[in-house]
C-alpha cells in the first residue's frame, strides 16, 4: 500500500526550513525568559511542542490528503459544533473564552478552525473552480463557509483569529478567481463591513487600534506594547546588542517576549543581520509553499496548500507588522517562532497538509 | 466545470502563482525596509530610548542636620518614614487598586483617587504618592498583600523627627512643602518640586546648613519598576549639625511649668546673651508639618484664640507694668530726680491736677523708700518718681536697657514693643505729651510695650551692669567632621554707664522683692541661691472705677479680661548668670502665677549647671 515514491518525493527542503525556523525560536525563547523563574523551562516545553508538532506533521502527510475531501463536511461540522460549544460551555481565560478543557490539555476550536476551514474552501473551490472565476452568487456559500465561523470566534472574543480566518479565506477566494463585478461589490460592502465594526469592537480593541495610529497618546497603557516593541527591535541596530544581552527583553520591558513578541526579542538580540536571515527564511517557507500548490497534483491539493501557505503567511506578516509597529497589536504569533503548544500544533497541522500535498505531486 | 489535468500550466493559473509569488516577496521587502528603518536609520534614537527605560535615576533625599543644645543633647534628628507609592506605568486598572488599598491603608478611596490624579502631573517615571509616612503596621499589611498589588512600593526616606515632641517649637520653626514660587527663585536652586524647606525658626533660618545635599541612585529597573541592581550611586550628605545656646533640661522645665497657660518665656545668660531657653505657650506640633499638614489642621491652629503659631517671646508685646519699675528708678537716680533716699507716704493714691492715680493697694503703704516701693510694689513712689523724671529721661534708660527696639534676634522677626517719648507722641498723635501719662508710664502701662525678650535682655542689663548683649540661640554649625562652619560670638548692642549707686539701689530693691518678707516674688525664692526679681501685672482691658469693681466683686473675670502676670528674675543675685523672663497671659498676678515658673526655670539651671549630654549622636 505504501508507495515507495512517497519517500522519494518527500520534502526534504520544507522540513529543513521549518526545523530551522523552530531552532531559531527556541534558541530566541531561551534567552527571552532566562529572567524568570519557571520550574519548567520555557523553552524545553517548546521543544516537547515541536516534538509533538512534527509527529503531527508526519502523520498528516501519511495518509492522502484527498480523502480530506470527504471528510471535509463533517470536520467543519464538528469544529462549528466546537465552537458553539466553547460560547456556551468554554473557560475563561483573560477575559476571552476560547478554551476547551481536555484532560490533558486545553483545547482551542478557533485555532482549529484555521486549518479546517482551509480543508472546506480547498474543497468547495477545486469543485466549483473554473478559468473565469467566481460570480457573487457563487461565491454565498464560501462566504458563509468562512462568516459563521469567523462571527463566532469575534464572539470569544479573538479578533486576531477570526481576521486569520478571513485572510485565508480571502486569499484562496482571491487565487480561485473573483469576477470583476463581484470584487468590488465584496471590497465595498468588506470596507463597510469594517466601519461597523468598529463599533462592534470591544473598548480594548479599539484602544489598540487607535493606539496604533497614535501610541503616544497612551504610552503607558494600550500603546505601552507598540512603543516597547519598537525600543526593543529598534536599538539592536544592526548588530543586535548580542545573544542574550538584549536589555529590553532581559529586563522585561517587552510584554508579552516570549509568546507574540518574541521577534522583538530576537531582533534586538540578533540586529538587523540577523532578522533579515530570519525574514529570508520565511519568505523562503512562503515561496515554497506556492511552489508545492502550483505542482500539486490536483486543484484539492493546489487549494490545500495555497491555503496552508496564506495561514503561515498571514500569520507571519501580521505578527512582524504589530511587532515593528505596522499593524496594531492583534493577538497573532509568529509561526514556528513564538512559544505556544496550541501555534505549534496548528502551523504543524498546515505543514503536514503541505508535505502531504507535496510528496503526493506524482502520484497520478 | 472541473479542471481538468494540466489545469496548474494554464497561463491563467501561471499568472496568479507569479503575483502571488510577487505579492508575498513584496510584502516581504517592506518589513525588511521598516526593520532597517528602525534598526538602521533609527536605532540611535532607539539605543537612547532603551537606556531610559532600563535605567531610572531616583533622588536620594538627604536627612536634615542634626540639632544640639549646648551640651550636646539631641534635640532634632530623623527617622525613617514609610511612604506607600505606586508606580503608574504598573497600574493597570487604578480603582481596583483604590479598593484594595482602601482599607489596607485606612485611607478612603475618593483620597487615593484625588492624590493618584495629582500624582499624575508629575513625570511619569516619579512614583506617586498614595500615603506618606504610615506606621510599621500598614507597610507589613501592603507588604503581605504585594503579590496582589501590583506596582505598589513602599519607600523609605528619612522624616524629621522631634524626639521631644512640642519642645521649644517655636525656636525650631518647621517645614513646609516647598512652593512653586521659591522653586523657580535663586534662593532654591536645586531643590526638588517635592523637597520640604524650613519655614519658620530656625529651621528656615538655617535653612543652607540644615538641608543636607541629595543623592541620586541610578537603578536598572525591570518593567514592574523592581530595581534589580544599582548602577551608580552617589550617596546623600546629610546635612550641617546646629548647636543651640539652649539647655534641654531647663527648656523642658520652662515650658513644663506653664500647664496649661498661655504666655512665653526668655531665660539668658547675662554675660553673653546666650539663649537658655525660649518658650511660647501654647506650642504647636512641628512633627504634623513635617509630612505636610492638612488645611484642616492648619485652620484650627490659626483659629485657636490662644495663637499657638506666634511666637509670644518674640512678637508679643505686653505692657510691662510693674516690672518696668526698676527702669523708671534707675532712670529717675541716674538723672539725680530724686535721690537715694527719695521717700514717699503712699495713702493709696496720686494726685496730679484733679486727676488721682491709684496704687495698687488702697489703703496705702505708708512712708516708702525705694527698697520697700520695690519690694512691695508701690505705685505711688514711681507716679512721684516718674513724673519728677520726666518721659524723655524715663525712655533713655528704657531704650538703654534694650527695650523698645528689635534686638537682631536671628531665628525669627521680633516686634519691636514700644516706649514712649514727648517726640513719638508728636509725631504719632501730632499731639503734646501730658504728666499723667508719665505717671502710667513709670509703672510700665499706657503706651509701653515690651516683648518677653526684650524684659529678658532688660533683666540681663539691669544685673550685669548696664550692658546689652544681642540674644542668641545658636552657638555653631558644625559640618560632619567637626569643622566649625559657623560661629556666632557674644556681641554688646550697648553698653551704658550706669551709676553704681543707683544700680546697686535697685538690685537690692529686686533681691528684697523676692527674699524679704513682705516682697511680692517670695515665690521665687530658691534654697541656697539668691533670687533678685519683680513682679509685674499688665492690664489688659482700662482699670474699672471703684464702683464697678465692687459691683464685680466675687465675679469671675472672663479669660480674655484678666490681666497678663509677669516676672523678671537674675540670680545669683551677687554674681548673675542667668536671667528670667515670664508672661502668663491672663494669668492675673505676676507673684503667684509667673513667679513659679521662673523659680522653676532658676532650680532647673542651677540643679545641673554644667549637666553633661545625656545622649550623644
Amino acid at each position: 500500500m505504501f508507495d515507495r515514491r512517497l519517500l522519494t518525493n518527500f520534502d526534504w527542503v520544507l522540513v529543513l526550513i521549518v526545523l530551522l525556523l523552530a531552532t531559531a525560536g527556541v534558541v530566541n525563547l531561551y534567552s527571552a525568559t532566562s529572567s524568570e523563574a519557571v520550574h519548567s523551562p520555557f523553552y524545553l516545553k517548546q521543544l516537547t511542542w515541536i516534538g509533538v508538532g512534527l509527529v503531527i506533521a508526519l502523520g498528516v502527510s501519511l495518509f492522502d490528503y484527498r480523502h480530506l475531501q470527504y471528510a471535509s463536511f463533517y470536520l467543519y461540522a464538528i469544529n462549528l459544533l466546537l465552537l458553539l460549544f466553547v460560547l456556551v460551555a468554554g473557560e475563561n481565560r483573560m477575559g476571552a473564552t476560547r478554551w476547551i478543557r481536555l484532560g490533558f490539555m486545553n483545547m482551542q476550536p478557533s485555532e482549529l478552525m484555521k486549518i479546517v476551514i482551509i480543508i472546506a474552501l480547498a474543497y468547495y473551490l477545486s469543485e466549483r473552480s473554473s478559468l473565469f472565476g467566481f460570480s457573487l452568487l457563487e461565491l454565498t456559500i464560501p462566504l458563509a463557509l468562512i462568516g459563521v465561523p469567523v462571527v463566532m470566534i469575534m464572539k470569544q472574543p479573538d479578533l486576531g483569529t477570526a481576521l486569520m480566518v478571513v485572510f485565508i479565506g480571502g486569499t484562496m477566494g482571491m487565487f480561485a478567481g473573483i469576477k470583476k463585478p463581484a470584487l468590488i461589490f465584496l471590497g465595498g460592502s468588506g470596507g463597510l463591513l469594517a466601519v461597523g465594526g468598529w463599533f462592534l469592537l470591544h473598548a480594548y480593541q479599539k484602544r489598540r487600534i487607535m493606539t496604533f495610529l497614535n501610541p503616544e497618546l497612551d504610552p503607558l497603557g494600550a500603546g505601552y506594547h507598540i512603543i516597547q516593541s519598537k525600543i526593543a527591535v529598534g536599538s539592536g541596530g544592526f548588530w543586535g546588542r548580542g545573544y542574550m544581552h538584549g536589555t529590553q527583553s532581559q529586563l522585561s520591558f517587552l510584554p508579552e517576549r516570549h509568546t507574540d513578541f518574541a521577534f522583538s526579542v530576537f531582533a534586538e538580540e540578533w540586529g538587523f543581520s540577523g532578522s533579515f536571515l530570519l525574514l529570508v527564511l520565511y519568505l523562503l517557507l512562503i515561496l515554497w509553499g506556492i511552489y508545492i500548490a502550483r505542482v500539486a497534483a490536483d486543484p484539492f491539493g493546489m487549494f490545500l496548500a495555497v491555503g496552508v501557505t496564506a495561514m503561515l503567511f498571514w500569520h507571519i506578516v501580521v505578527n512582524l507588522a504589530m511587532v515593528i509597529g505596522l499593524l496594531p497589536v492583534v493577538g497573532v504569533p509568529l509561526p514556528l517562532f513564538s512559544y505556544g503548544g496550541t501555534s505549534m500544533v496548528t502551523t504543524m497541522l498546515g505543514v503536514g497538509v503541505l508535505l502531504n500535498v507535496s510528496m503526493r505531486r506524482f502520484v497520478f | 466545470m472541473k479542471l481538468k489535468p494540466g489545469w496548474a500550466e494554464l497561463p491563467v493559473f501561471r499568472r496568479r502563482f507569479i503575483y502571488l509569488s510577487i505579492f508575498a516577496a513584496v510584502v516581504f521587502l517592506l518589513l525588511i525596509l521598516r526593520l532597517w528603518y528602525l534598526q538602521g536609520v533609527r536605532s540611535e534614537y532607539y539605543q537612547q530610548l532603551a537606556e531610559k527605560n532600563r535605567s531610572r535615576f531616583l533622588p536620594v533625599e538627604a536627612p536634615r542636620g542634626y540639632v544640639y543644645d549646648r551640651n550636646g543633647n539631641l534635640l532634632l534628628d530623623n527617622r525613617p518614614a514609610f511612604d506607600i507609592v505606586a508606580l503608574r506605568q504598573e497600574v493597570e486598572d487604578p480603582e481596583r487598586l483604590f479598593a484594595q488599598l482602601a482599607p489596607l491603608l485606612d485611607v478612603p478611596v475618593p483620597l487615593l483617587r484625588e492624590r493618584w490624579v495629582r500624582g499624575k502631573k508629575q513625570p511619569r517615571y516619579q512614583p506617586v504618592l498614595l500615603a506618606g509616612d504610615v506606621n510599621r503596621d500598614c507597610v507589613d499589611r501592603v507588604q503581605e498583600n504585594s503579590v496582589h498589588l501590583p506596582g505598589v512600593l513602599v519607600e523609605v526616606k528619612p522624616l524629621r523627627a522631634y524626639p521631644y515632641g512640642e519642645l521649644a517649637s517655636h525656636l525650631f520653626g518647621y517645614l513646609g512643602m516647598i512652593s512653586e514660587q521659591e522653586l523657580r527663585s535663586a534662593a532654591f536652586v536645586g531643590y526638588r518640586p517635592d523637597a520640604l524647606v524650613g519655614r519658620a525658626g530656625l529651621e528656615r533660618e538655617f535653612e543652607s546648613y540644615l538641608r543636607g545635599i541629595d543623592g541620586e541612585r541610578r537603578v536598572e529597573v525591570d518593567v514592574r519598576g523592581r530595581e534589580l541592581r544599582i548602577l551608580n550611586l552617589v550617596t546623600p550628605v546629610p546635612g550641617n549639625k546646629v548647636f543651640m545656646t539652649i539647655r534641654r533640661d531647663v527648656q523642658q522645665v520652662a515650658e513644663d511649668a506653664f500647664g496649661d497657660q498661655s504666655g512665653a518665656i526668655v531665660a539668658l545668660d547675662v554675660r553673653n546673651g546666650e539663649i537658655l531657653a525660649l518658650a511660647s505657650r501654647p506650642p504647636y506640633g512641628p512633627a504634623s508639618f513635617a509630612r505636610g499638614i492638612n488645611t484642616e489642621e492648619w485652620q484650627t491652629l490659626l483659629n485657636n484664640p490662644r495663637h499657638p503659631m506666634q511666637d509670644k517671646a518674640l512678637r508679643g508685646q505686653y505692657p510691662p507694668g510693674s516690672t518696668f519699675k526698676p527702669v523708671t528708678a534707675l532712670a529717675a537716680l541716674q538723672s539725680g530726680s530724686v535721690n537715694a533716699d527719695f521717700s514717699v507716704d503712699c495713702k493709696g493714691s496720686f494726685e496730679l491736677g484733679p486727676a488721682a492715680y491709684r496704687c495698687w493697694k488702697k489703703e496705702g503703704h505708708g512712708p516708702t523708700d525705694l527698697k520697700k516701693a520695690m519690694r512691695e510694689s508701690c505705685d505711688v513712689w514711681f507716679y512721684q518718681a516718674g513724673v519728677a523724671t520726666g518721659i524723655d529721661q524715663l525712655a533713655k534708660m528704657a531704650f538703654a536697657l534694650g527695650l523698645g527696639k528689635e534686638l537682631g534676634f536671628s531665628l525669627d522677626t521680633e516686634r519691636s514693643g514700644l516706649i514712649p517719648t514727648q517726640q513719638w507722641k508728636k509725631r504719632r498723635f501730632n499731639d503734646r505729651w501730658y504728666d499723667g501719662e508719665t505717671v502710667i508710664a513709670a509703672i510700665g502701662q499706657g503706651y509701653v510695650l515690651t516683648t518677653p525678650l526684650q524684659l529678658a535682655v532688660m533683666t540681663a542689663a539691669i544685673a550685669n551692669g548696664g550692658k546689652v548683649w544681642r540674644p542668641r540661640a545658636v552657638n555653631r554649625v558644625e559640618s560632619l567632621d567637626g569643622e566649625t562652619l559657623f560661629a556666632t560670638e557674644p556681641e554688646m548692642l550697648i553698653d551704658t554707664a550706669l551709676d553704681p549707686r543707683a544700680l546697686k539701689a535697685v538690685q537690692q530693691g529686686m533681691e528684697a522683692v523676692v527674699n524679704e518678707s513682705g516682697g511680692t516674688g517670695w515665690a521665687a525664692r530658691l534654697a541656697g541661691i539668691r533670687v533678685a526679681g519683680k513682679t509685674g501685672t499688665a492690664q489688659v482691658v482700662r482699670r474699672k472705677s471703684d464702683e464697678e469693681e465692687e459691683r464685680s466683686q466675687g465675679e469671675e473675670i472672663p479669660y480674655q479680661f484678666r490681666d497678663h502676670a509677669l516676672f523678671i528674675a537674675y540670680a545669683p543675685a551677687q554674681n548673675p548668670e542667668i536671667a528670667v523672663a515670664v508672661v502668663v497671659e491672663h494669668g492675673e498676678h505676676g507673684s503667684s502665677a509667673a513667679a513659679p515658673i521662673v523659680r522653676a526655670v532658676l532650680a532647673s539651671y542651677f540643679d545641673s549647671a554644667d549637666s553633661k549630654p545625656e545622649r550623644k549622636r
